[in-house]
């Protein structure tokens, strides 16, 4: 009883709030060029999901057919974009922010660098990354990756930073050497904020996707939403938002669920 | 490893303390932590450090361990000068230390691991200590879902398992309630007395030094000096409630509260400048 209560307090704002958009687009008041109804969108955006053939054994497996659409095509174009640059970023950011984290040396060479590029927002490269990468995925991947290094690696540096004394003591107490020190206690000590920071980091390139198929490539949701505005398909663009929406749920879903199953040792475990 | 002769006469201390001496400095004045302290413990014997908070009674266990080198003097442990923490003086920590991120049975096996045992080695010897200290049942549990008393009993199976020949505790039970913790310095002392290792106790509990120790040691507050070696001579195990344990629990008390009453002091003079 009770959860039917609290999933029905949770479904009355956005149910009034289709209600009243789908009211304002059918009385009129506004053109469905630059409104269209939410019961448009949702059959604009099944048209978008659904295979274009009819399905044809002879073409191949079911399952295949099932992700032949639009959509479906343009949304593992972009997760595939997100998962390249995002494992390039973060796979060099991680080892240079352990690095970074434990010998202040090395902290003390790059840190003037890094303070000075990483204000500068992944966006503000896009001139740069099309004069050295050309049009494509080249710059693409170049500048999801710069959307993810960051991050990751500021909280890998602050992470290492920060690992309590005590450990580092009860480890070399035990007889621990110190690779083993950074292998067994700094790394897995730091993992909370180098967790925090992969989360960001692929919060971050998921954005910078979205931008750079606006520009670099001809392919993707970010693009789809672009040129559906060139036919004046609002109802395709706000389909093709919401599947941006569903697309970084998705995502932060993932890592949520990685999160906690890593840090299970952790205190305040969220999720 | 080595087994641990009774100590005769002349034998070589466990420990040698000569003439440490401890400053830091904090901002622009400097503190002496510790001053002029020689103390030497016997292989096997059981000694309580005492003294108020401030008294460097932790400084001092730091410098034995090789955590903070003194700034004078000499520590000689285990026949070897102290220059840099090792597993032939493990400690035990108040905040217990254990690693998070690794469950009871890794915690307790890590020494073992650092040490270069084998597998089945490993194997063997964290089963014993698990079942010594009645933690077979938590192996696969990790720290944060275990009780403060647990935890403790972790942290002396992990430092139990290096088979140190010395153990040093810092206020190892100032965190546990007054029932676990005189279980834990019961299931302490059993383990003393089938494993005859060398300790080093901090303690600021009066009743726990004396419930526990071969010999209390008392320091004065600031900076930390040995103001009187009490042997304790009661036999274990030991009643509080009798009267020659309350004897020196007078007696000590009494050395204590003048070093309480000059860090009180110390600290009003602080407050008042």
């Amino acid at each position: 009883m009770d959860t039917v209560k609290r999933l029905a307090r949770a479904l009355i704002v956005p149910v009034l709030f289709l209600a009243a958009w789908e009211g304002i687009s059918r009385a009129g008041w506004v053109s469905p060029i630059v409104l269209p109804a939410p019961s448009q969108v949702f059959l604009r955006w099944i048209a978008y999901a659904r295979p274009l053939q009819p399905y044809d054994p002879s073409q191949g497996s079911w399952i295949a057919w099932a992700f032949s659409g639009e959509l479906p095509q343009d949304a593992a174009t972009s997760l595939l974009r997100v998962a390249g640059g995002f494992a390039l970023g973060a796979g060099l950011a991680l080892p240079l922010g352990l690095l970074m984290g434990a010998k202040p040396a090395v902290h003390e060479l790059f840190n003037p660098l890094v303070q000075v590029l990483r204000p500068i927002p992944p966006i503000a490269f896009i001139p740069l990354a099309i004069l050295w990468f050309g049009l494509g995925d080249p710059p693409a991947f170049f500048l999801i990756s710069l959307g993810a290094f960051f991050p990751v690696l500021m909280n890998t540096i602050a992470g290492v930073r920060n690992v309590d004394g005590i450990y580092l003591r009860a480890a070399r107490n035990l007889g621990a050497s110190e690779w083993t020190l950074f292998r067994r206690i700094m790394i897995p000590a730091a993992m909370p904020y180098i967790l925090a920071g992969l989360r960001i980091g692929v919060g971050v390139a998921f954005i910078v996707v979205i931008v750079a198929e606006m520009i670099a490539v001809n392919a993707g949701l970010g693009y789809r939403i672009l040129e559906a505005r060139e036919y004046f398909w609002s109802d395709k663009v706000i389909a093709g938002m919401i599947s941006i929406g569903l697309a970084g749920l998705g995502i932060d879903l993932v890592m949520n669920r990685l999160n906690a199953w890593l840090l299970r040792w952790h205190r305040g475990v969220e999720g | 490893m080595a087994t641990h002769a009774a100590p005769g006469p002349a034998a070589e201390p466990a420990i040698r303390i000569r003439g440490v001496r401890k400053a830091f400095t904090t901002g622009r004045r400097e503190v002496l932590a510790l001053d002029g302290i020689d103390l030497d413990v016997a292989a096997g014997e059981l000694v309580c450090l005492l003294g108020p908070s401030g008294c460097g009674k932790s400084t001092l266990l730091n410098a034995v361990a090789g955590f903070s080198p003194p700034t004078a003097g000499t520590i000689v442990a285990n026949g070897r000068p102290v220059t840099a923490p090792g597993p032939d003086r493990a400690m035990v920590f108040q905040e217990y230390a254990l690693f998070p991120w690794m469950t009871v049975e890794r915690n307790v096996a890590f020494g073992l691991e650092m040490a270069g045992a084998s597998r089945p080695e490993i194997r063997a010897r964290v089963d014993a200590l698990l079942e010594k200290l009645r933690l077979s049942d938590f192996r696969d549990r990790f720290p944060k879902d275990l009780s403060g008393g647990m935890r403790q009993r972790v942290a002396i199976a992990r430092v139990l398992a290096i088979d140190s020949p010395m153990l040093l505790m810092d206020e190892p039970f100032g965190a546990l309630d007054a029932l676990t913790r005189r279980n834990l310095q019961d299931e302490l002392l059993r383990i003393w007395a089938e494993l005859r290792r060398t300790i080093v106790f901090v303690t600021h509990g009066i009743e726990e030094s004396i419930y526990l120790a071969d010999r209390v040691v008392v320091m004065t507050y600031r900076p930390g000096t040995v103001k009187r070696l009490v042997p304790i001579a009661l036999p274990r195990p030991r009643d509080p409630s009798s009267a020659e344990f309350n004897a020196l629990k007078r007696e000590i008390s009494a050395l204590v509260m003048e070093e309480q009453l000059r860090h009180e002091q110390a600290e009003g003079r602080a407050t008042a400048d």
